[in-house]
């Protein structure tokens, strides 16, 4: 059983396509999450599915029903906005109950909910509250307050955590998985920011110029990315990309340097190729415990430390690539060293259409 | 260079000096209109003035309401009052209209605003051939429409630009709550835009209060305004100084209040027009 089902949507503003003819279908209660660079269509997406935008073609299911032209309180959804959309004239509470009210619930039911979810998200406190006497964490948990106050079929996100802070951000993405995990309900939530996809999806849907690109879960997608562009867009630090060409048994880069690859497959000797190595999957000569790695010597040219791990930035094949070790591994540029690079994890793509092969 | 500055004392005494002396040249016409309709007929025409009458006698007033002359204030209300609320609910209704739904393209809110500038002295006598022939001639509701829908342009101007300002989230969430078109109005635009829709009121209600030519032109003696009965002390070979000021002061209380009253939105509804520019 599905809570949504859009089938070759298309959205133009006038002369731009903005969405391109998306099919997707959304189980129930899982979480789904929208990701991709900005201008690529994941809004407009959303507010489609809440009917904030009419779609110029395709159809729209919630929960079976086809509610394509429908109006957005006739959807059985509820939604969390970027900006938070409180009433700054109404207090918390006035502000949680806002739907409730609207839909003519009675006071005694709209006064039991309002308590509950404020309790969920440990804002039973602020009710009297105004929302300009809320800091921005709290704003936001107001907002989801007002969302998950109604039992609605299928709740929407529309990057909810862009106008936190970094500290608070990470405290509102736990919060928010919480939330899933207790509620069970079915979500798609938009951002662009691929930590939070990774963190919080059952399933990647990752959409590019109003294209799905591809999806999956975010192992999924972070392991077994189907074209160059997802391979870049997921993990931090970004994959590096390598020019090389197809040997026998691996790739040799352009300065000669010959990486064998166990498995390889699907190159034809000679073909000219990109090689993607995530930066995880390089360590320090000896470290690694997977087989089948190669050894290179490099030259540090940059060291980034992020507290447990070192971000080491060095060329390799005419790029520069940078390798995520441990944190001691390497202390100042200059350093000549030696890495090993876990080749059944590199990634081979073909530079003329960006898939993966 | 400190040779020529003041002390801070002498600064400060100056600057009160400086505003008390402005507040007196404002102020002063408006007490000696207040005085004026207390004083007697003698004090009135006293030379050296009377700067102050002994007994403030309330003969000038008495004479307004036993004639029927103060009546006059009650129609202008009353014209005012209606033509007002009917032009802020259809002028903010054209103006959400015009912003959210971009209602006749870019330019139709600016063809609306240029109505204003029409000379209504070039309207008054065609208008005045058209009230007789409907029969609206010396009735509340000639004028209310009239003035209903001289005001409208600048309601749906100013309006216009308060609403402009309301994040659009806050009416989509509105929406998805579950509020219709309408809810969105009452729930969330008015809310939102009071006061600026307190502000653009007052000036509306001013401007019907102070209205003069159009009143003059088409009325007779039913829904005669306030402002036209003043004129009428105006003789060929005197003039009633007492009633002028008299009628004059009744005419001026009510807007007195209502500005009073509404200051705090006033200031807040005009500087949000000004930030917005």
């Amino acid at each position: 059983m599905s809570d949504l089902k859009i089938s070759n949507l298309h959205k133009h503003y006038g002369s731009f396509h903005a969405v391109k003819g998306i099919d997707l279908e959304v189980p129930s209660g899982e979480f789904t999450v929208l990701v991709g660079p900005s201008g690529c269509g994941k809004s407009t997406l959303l507010r489609t599915i809440a009917g904030l935008e009419d779609s110029s073609s395709g159809t729209v299911e919630i929960a079976g029903r086809d509610v394509t032209w429908a109006r957005p309180r006739d959807r059985d959804i509820a939604m969390v906005f970027q900006n938070y959309a409180l009433y700054p004239y109404l207090n918390v509470k006035d502000n949680i109950a806002f739907g409730l009210r609207a839909r003519k619930f009675a006071e005694a039911e709209v006064e039991k909910r309002v308590s509950r979810a404020a309790g969920m998200l440990g804002i039973g406190h602020l009710l009297k509250r105004f929302p300009r006497e809320l800091s921005g964490g709290q704003r936001q948990r107001v907002a989801i307050g007002r969302a998950i106050v109604r039992d609605a079929v299928l709740y929407l996100f529309d990057e909810p955590l862009s106008n936190l802070d970094a500290q608070l951000r990470d405290d509102m993405r736990v919060e928010i998985k919480r939330l899933h995990q207790e509620l069970g309900r079915t979500m798609v939530y938009v951002t662009h920011d691929q930590i939070e996809a990774m963190t919080l999806a059952d399933r990647i849907v990752l959409l590019r110029d109003g294209l799905i690109e591809q999806q999956g879960s975010p192992l999924d997608l972070f392991e077994r990315p189907k074209t160059r562009f997802v391979a870049g867009f997921l993990g931090s630090p970004k994959m590096n990309f390598i020019p090389a060409t197809a040997t026998e048994t691996g790739v040799a880069l352009n300065d000669g340097t010959r990486l064998d690859m166990p498995g390889r497959s699907g190159m034809k000797t000679g073909q000219a190729v990109v090689l993607g190595l995530r930066p995880q999957y390089i360590a320090m000569a000896g470290q690694s415990l997977a087989k089948g790695h190669a050894r290179v010597p490099v030259t540090i040219e940059l060291v980034q430390p992020t507290g447990s791990r070192v971000q080491a930035t060095m060329p390799l094949g005419g790029a520069s690539i940078i390798a995520e070790l441990a944190a001691h591994d390497v202390s100042r540029p200059g350093e000549r060293t030696e890495i090993d690079i876990d080749m059944t994890r590199a990634v081979i793509i073909d530079p003329k259409s960006e898939q993966v092969i | 260079m400190s040779a020529t500055r003041r002390s801070p004392g002498m600064r400060l005494a100056f600057r009160y000096l400086a505003a008390a002396l402005i507040t007196v040249v404002f102020v002063f016409p408006v007490y000696w209109l207040f005085i004026i309709s207390f004083k007697t007929p003698d004090e009135i025409f006293a030379f050296p003035p009377v700067w102050y009458p002994k007994s403030l006698q309330l003969a000038n007033y008495h004479v307004l309401f036993k004639d029927g002359d103060a009546a006059t204030v009650g129609n202008s209300l009353i014209l005012a009052s209606v033509s007002t609320f009917f032009a802020m609910i259809l002028g903010t209704i054209a103006a959400y209209s015009l912003v959210r739904f971009k209602t006749g393209g870019e330019n139709l809110a600016v063809w609306i605003i240029s109505q204003r500038m029409m000379p209504p002295v070039a309207i008054v006598f065609p208008l005045f051939l058209a009230y007789v022939f409907i029969g609206w001639v010396d009735s509340y509701v000639g004028l209310i429409v009239l003035y209903t829908a001289f005001s409208l342009p600048y309601v749906i101007w100013m309006m216009r630009g308060y609403i402009e300002d309301i994040p659009l989230e806050l009416e989509e969430s509105a929406l998805v709550d579950g509020c219709s078109r309408w809810e969105v109005l009452w729930k969330v635009v008015f809310p939102m835009a009071r006061a600026g829709l307190f502000a653009t009121a007052v000036f509306t209600f001013v401007f019907a209060w102070n209205e003069f030519l159009f009143a003059l032109v088409l009325t007779r003696t039913e829904v005669t305004t306030y402002t036209v009965q003043v004129t009428h002390y105006f003789g060929g070979q005197s003039n009633f100084w007492a009633k002028i000021a008299a009628m004059s002061v009744l005419g001026t209380i009510p807007v007195f209040f209502t500005v009073a009253v509404m200051q705090r939105f006033l200031v807040r509804g005009i500087s949000m027009g000004a930030v917005k520019g």
